[in-house]
């Protein structure tokens, strides 16, 4: 089924772009309002009830995101958002290896991952790393062989996605981070996209470091966590330091109501992942049968089997993607990632793929969510098609 | 477990309590789906709501919104005025400043601070006569005492010898006037949730010369022109702008806290540590011969909730280094904080009044 739609003015959209953001579940809105305004206290406030109670929920909320990908509680760093966590697992691990003079210099990512990783490993070049990218298959998926010969050389971290943003690919992240630690490197992976989309066990994958977002799973904006491993221990350096909240790792007052809100989207997403991503591979299913019958050499980017159900990258034989757009201005969907898609420029992801320009150009990324419905699809097929056929051939 | 106490809320330093203005634009925000940097029609609505918020606190603080960045909060607005304005400088703090920015310039010049709590403005004379590049960090209001510092003339001996000045305005913002040209800054440093707006958001607010200086403390996307990445935490942006934009009434506030203040100082032989102009909500009350944790457990078991120094160091028992800057000796152990909240009543400071006599009472009881 689905799900009671948030009650918003957007409505009159069809938002199908759930990589850039997801509606704040009302649940979790519900779960939140409370904290807003009669339990506000400063969860560092130890000394007064109020300051307790705010604690006492910012530590049931670390215990639902914790549940999620199975760690402990105490693992769980919250931050502002993915993007924060990644740079600080990134340039945290280096420079704290850099503190603790540890020879190993090189850090290896992907060309396929978040603007945010690729510049953090980025900048880790001026501090004496050794940036590595690593080119991905037509697919979008790493290949392990490539990471094992990257990794002949002594390397620090490897950080992979493990959903990528633009094309929705799931890595084999058990895999790669088995090759990772045969080498004796660390294992970060950007789940901003993947947690609550697909299971995810830092146990069971050998995962040391995990970045997750609020916002892509239902919860508000402006909240994330970062996962650190403590058996074997994962030591960090702060990207910023200050009052020594999060034990010294991230400081700052944690904002109690939107860490309430990534609890219970959290506990919501462990609870329903099976069931939605039935239930949205379905509608993806009927967007993507729709689509093909129409418009004949539609081509779906990245591995068909290995993406969540929730997002297509769709390259369409004619007409530009702004054109497509610009005539379904009803349609919420994108060119590429949020971050970057303000200025249209061609995905570095496609291209990392094989795609040459046009065809980058003639791209679209849909995403399906908790709250799109049967109809939303079809509408969104309708006016696709209807824009496919009014664009010139390219 | 949430729900509503009857607790007397006196920690407004700690967080202010939400306004519900504030409120009201969060929740209108929460209801706004899209991704501000999306180029579609929900995009294009969420980031209207980013630009009118960026705009509104902008121009609330005296500074242009281009020249504005959104943070997490306070402490990562002092982090990202340190990094972008310091590097390659030589750091100089005050004393008496919050941990961001003591842990943001851990081999800083530390400007001396006198037994009222003011910057010795001789001493940064002093200081910056070398004509090294310096970039100088000295708050606005102190977080623990409310003392104000002497931000302009400050600013002037800055301009002088070429050093930056980042002002940290995080307890000052919406309890006195905030304007970033007439303080003479180079950057502010805002709290959304020191002012009543929700945690989990924060801005840095620079002039335009300083704003080309801003390389991102966190590396992501294209968001904030390149100078913070990550997607801006859109409701508590909205909620903050609501709560900058709230008027505070500073006088009756002030009114209030003399109030309590008497009372404790008259009746109960309290000790005001801190002179000089003060922020309207604050005081810090020492009691002779009495740690500050005993007196705030004991306060909290009557129900009033006030605090020992800073929220954010908290939890351990230390000394308060502000306290200790200004050479209060053994009083710094024995002096807690006393904030009022924008809707502070006149019952709160009658129950304070009362639980404060009874303390000192059975303090002195067990005395004798």
């Amino acid at each position: 089924m689905t799900h009671p739609r948030p009650n918003r003015p957007a409505e009159r959209y069809i938002y199908l772009d759930y990589q850039a953001t997801t509606p704040c579940d009302p649940r979790v809105v519900e779960a939140m309002l409370p904290w807003f305004t009669e339990s506000f206290g400063n969860p560092h406030s130890a000394e007064h009830a109020m300051g307790r109670i705010a604690e006492a929920a910012v530590e049931h909320a670390r215990g639902e995101v914790a549940g999620l990908i199975g760690a402990e509680a105490r693992e769980i760093v919250f931050t502002s958002g993915a993007t924060e966590s990644n740079n600080i697992a990134i340039k945290g691990a280096a420079r704290f290896a850099a503190r603790m003079d540890n020879p190993r210099r090189r850090i290896v990512t992907a060309v396929t991952e978040h603007k945010c990783v690729l510049q953090a490993v980025g900048d880790l070049a001026e501090e004496g790393f050794e940036p590595v990218f690593l080119p991905v298959g037509a697919d979008g998926l790493v290949d392990p062989d490539a990471l094992r010969a990257a990794l002949a050389q002594p390397t620090l971290l490897v950080s992979v996605m493990a959903v990528n943003n633009e094309i929705g690919v799931v890595q084999d992240i058990a895999a790669l981070a088995a090759i990772a630690h045969a080498a004796g490197a660390l294992l970060h992976t950007d789940a901003a996209q993947a947690a609550g989309k697909i299971a995810l066990d830092v146990e069971a994958q050998s995962i040391d470091l995990a970045s997750i977002s609020g916002h892509k799973l239902y919860g508000p904006k402006g909240v994330g966590a970062l996962y650190v491993r403590r058996r074997p221990r994962v030591r960090l350096e702060p990207l910023f330091s200050g009052g020594g909240q999060e034990r010294g790792l991230r400081s700052g007052t944690l904002p109690t109501p939107l860490i309430v809100g990534l609890g219970e989207a959290c506990r919501l997403a462990a609870e329903e992942m099976d069931a939605e991503a039935a239930r949205i591979g379905t509608l993806r299913d009927r967007l993507l049968a729709r689509l093909d019958a129409a418009i004949p050499g539609l081509i779906l980017n990245g591995s068909r089997e290995q993406r969540i159900p929730g997002n297509v990258n769709l390259t369409f034989p004619a007409g530009s993607a702004a054109a497509l757009m610009a005539a379904a201005p009803a349609l919420c969907v994108s060119t590429g990632s949020a971050c970057s898609s303000a200025a249209i420029e061609p995905s570095y992801v496609l291209r990392a793929l094989g795609l040459g320009d046009a065809a980058a150009g003639r791209t679209l990324r849909i995403g399906i969510g908790r709250f799109t419905s049967a109809a939303d699809v079809d509408a969104a097929a309708a006016l696709l098609i209807e824009a496919h056929a009014a664009a010139p051939v390219a | 477990m949430a729900g509503g106490t009857s607790l007397v809320y006196l920690d407004a330093n700690a967080t202010e309590p939400l306004r519900p203005a504030a409120r009201a634009a969060m929740l209108a925000a929460l209801d706004c789906t899209g991704n501000p940097y999306s180029v579609h029609a929900a995009g294009r609505a969420a980031r209207n709501l980013l630009e009118t918020a960026r705009e509104a606190i902008a121009a609330r603080f005296g500074g242009a919104p281009a020249n504005l960045v959104f943070t997490s909060g306070g402490t990562e607005a002092d982090a990202l005025a340190v990094h972008a304005l310091g590097a390659g400088r030589r750091l100089v703090v005050g004393a008496t400043e919050h941990d961001a920015i003591r842990a943001a310039a851990p081999g800083a010049s530390v400007l001396p601070i006198d037994r009222e709590g003011l910057a010795e403005l001789a001493a940064l004379e002093a200081i910056l006569a070398g004509g090294e590049p310096a970039l100088v960090c000295l708050m606005l209001a102190n977080n623990e005492t409310g003392t104000i510092q002497p931000i302009a003339e400050a600013a002037a001996i800055c301009r002088r010898h070429g050093a930056r000045l980042h002002v940290d305005a995080v307890q000052a913002a919406g309890r006195m006037q905030v304007d970033l040209a007439a303080l003479g800054a180079d950057s502010v440093a805002l709290s959304s949730h020191k002012l009543g707006g929700p945690t989990g958001a924060g801005a840095l607010l620079l002039t335009a010369a300083a704003a080309r200086h801003v390389t991102p403390l966190i590396a992501g996307g294209r968001q904030e022109r390149g100078r913070r990445g990550g997607t801006p935490p859109l409701a508590a942006i909205a909620g903050f702008a609501a709560a900058a934009e709230a008027g505070y009434e500073p006088a009756s506030i002030a009114e209030l806290r003399d109030a309590a203040e008497r009372a404790a100082v008259a009746a109960c032989g309290a000790i005001v540590c801190g002179g000089g102009p003060r922020l309207p909500n604050t005081m810090c009350l020492a009691l002779p011969g009495v740690r500050a944790e005993t007196q705030v457990i004991a306060l909290d078991l009557a129900g009033i909730a006030v605090s020992v120094g800073a929220a954010c160091s908290s939890g351990k028992v230390r000394q308060s280094h502000v306290l200790a800057a200004m050479g209060l000796g053994e009083l710094a152990g024995q002096a807690i904080r006393v904030s009022l909240p924008w809707n502070a009543t006149r019952a709160d400071i009658d129950a304070f009044g009362v639980a404060y006599a009874a303390m000192v009472a059975r303090l002195a009881r067990r005395a004798a």
